[in-house]
């Protein structure tokens, strides 16, 4: 296993709690504190309520759960990956989207089913944990 | 701006276009530019006003020798000469300049004294969506589509067939990199490069540039080309992550550029003659047919496959054989613009009959920016 490496992210102060959660096996996602705002879950994460601009945010852990929104199947070569692969975006159940891959299951479009159900499964790529998905009820 | 207050007197590309190895991008911008102002018989001390996206307005100004009194640096992508004209209609209106040079240049293919593509690790874009593998715009502008042919039926062989028609286009324009027929099948049987998309359904990587001058319609009239009068402009941005679009079947920054252009021109969608949009891969037309209201929600698939958009077809659109056969260095706004100016002064290669208005949308970076400008060579 001597392939170039993938990109991986340099997390920054806003948005290290989201990288600490995968680490510790959970997705984290922020909605806003304000009792007039409809505090709807956001992503990706920012200090404020990109609703409402109130800087009285919560974090909290998200169920994991979601649709296969939309992908490509890549076929040519990217450092870190093996083509053809699948990038994705996932829509979670708290409403957010975000893109990441598609694991335990073949990556053709025969098997990657628009609006498949999802969960999220946590991938240790050394410094940072990376959050993919696969077929809900870990069956591929 | 006032509808018809500003024009263009200047459009030209570089001398060769498609492999050009013997000039970097800062030498493309000045073919361009020259190019541009020999076409209205301007020197470059006559320009008062730079704008520029690659080079900076800097290095552009310096390199031609201008000094100017406004310049405008906007980079939000292939679009952002759209954005140019807008604000260049703005500034000489407001009189802080009274001739401006747009210039774009880039070495695309050739890759001479160009820079490398790729978003910061430390950027939302790259920690949220470069660690899960887009390596470039076709596998990351291609991402929603799948989610558009779910919802709306647009089948593999209507997406085809926007590459087809346009190949037709190319085919009357000496100038275009491709030019030999092709068919849907063609096109599917191509290289899947990402799936759903075939290579014939993705831009070319060229070299090239291209160079506007404006100034106001007062006096345009003594130029010796005929103006090309800006009579509504547009311009939005939605975000630089393409798995954040409010939704992936539209382009909010289409829908905002676009009805901001239309209502700046009081026109509707039947006064227009010519149309262009930017075709970095073959879902852009398909979009932008739909977000700027030329067909309803989920009908442009269907518009493109029964022939309204080719040769001979009620709305001609992008007649220079677009993005996917004519060119595309990387930013490829400048030329959709060239085309409608020349469409729009009647001297086009693939001339539309008696074209009057020319609608001309650019997208920026993969559905991050929008601009819009609508053309006509009739002052208001
Ligand atoms: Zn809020």
């Amino acid at each position: 296993m001597s392939q170039p490496r993938k990109p991986l992210p340099s997390p920054t102060p806003e948005t290290q709690h989201f990288w600490d959660g995968t680490k510790a096996g959970e997705l984290r996602l922020q909605r806003c504190a304000e009792p007039a705002c409809n505090r709807a879950p956001y992503f990706p994460p920012r200090p404020f309520c990109p609703a409402c601009g109130s800087r009285k945010v919560e974090v909290f852990a998200a169920t994991g759960r979601g649709t296969l929104h939309s992908y490509v199947i890549n076929h040519r070569p990217a450092p870190g990956f093996e083509a053809p692969y699948a990038i994705a975006v996932v829509k979670l159940d708290e409403g957010p989207r975000l893109m990441t891959n598609i694991v335990d299951i073949e990556q053709t479009p025969e098997a990657l089913v628009i609006d498949m159900p999802l969960e999220v499964t946590f991938h240790d790529a050394g410094e940072v944990t990376l959050p993919y998905f696969r077929p809900a009820g870990g069956a591929a | 701006m006032k509808p018809g207050s500003v024009a263009i007197v200047g459009a030209a590309e570089t001398t060769e276009m498609g492999l050009i190895p013997d000039l970097s991008v800062i030498g493309l911008h000045a073919d361009a530019a020259l190019n541009a102002l020999a076409d209205c018989g301007l020197k470059p001390s006559d320009i008062d006003g730079v704008a520029t996206a690659g080079a900076s307005p800097t290095e552009t100004a310096h390199y031609l020798g201008i000094t100017p009194t406004w310049v405008d640096g906007t980079a939000v992508g292939g679009c952002s000469f759209m954005l140019h004209v807008r604000h260049a209609a703005a500034a000489i209106n407001e009189g802080l300049c009274s001739t401006v040079l747009i210039t774009h240049g880039e070495s695309g293919r050739s890759r001479v004294g160009a820079g490398r593509w790729g978003p910061a690790p430390a950027s939302l874009q790259g920690q949220f969506e470069t660690p899960f593998g887009p390596s470039g715009p076709p596998s990351t502008f291609t991402v929603p589509v799948l989610r558009y042919m779910q919802d709306f039926g647009l089948t593999h062989e209507q997406l085809a067939m926007v590459a087809v028609v346009q190949r037709e286009w190319a085919g009357m324009n000496p100038r275009a990199s491709f030019r030999d027929p092709i068919t849907v099948d063609d096109v599917l049987n191509s290289r899947m490069i990402a799936y759903p998309f075939h290579l014939l359904e993705c831009c070319l990587v060229t070299d090239g540039g291209g160079a506007l001058i404006m100034t106001s319609a007062d006096r345009a009239k003594d130029f010796p080309t005929k103006p090309v009068y800006i009579i509504g402009t547009g311009e939005s941005v939605e975000t630089p992550m393409i798995s954040q679009m409010e939704d992936l079947t539209t382009s909010k920054a289409f829908r905002v550029s676009g009805k901001k252009a239309f209502a700046e021109a009081g026109i509707s969608h039947a006064d227009v003659d010519h149309l262009m949009i930017y075709d970095a891969f073959a879902h852009l037309p398909i979009y932008g047919l739909e977000d700027l209201g030329f067909v309803g929600r989920g009908e442009a698939g269907a518009f493109i496959w029964e022939g309204n958009s080719r040769p001979g077809g009620k709305l001609p659109l992008n007649t220079n054989g677009g993005g996917l056969s004519y060119m595309h260095s990387g930013m490829y706004g400048m030329y959709a613009l060239q085309e409608s100016v020349r469409q729009v002064r009647g001297i086009a290669p693939a001339q539309v009959p008696g074209a009057k208005i020319s609608v001309c949308h650019g997208v920026g970076g993969m559905f991050g920016a929008a601009g819009t400008i609508i053309m006509s060579n009739e002052r208001p």
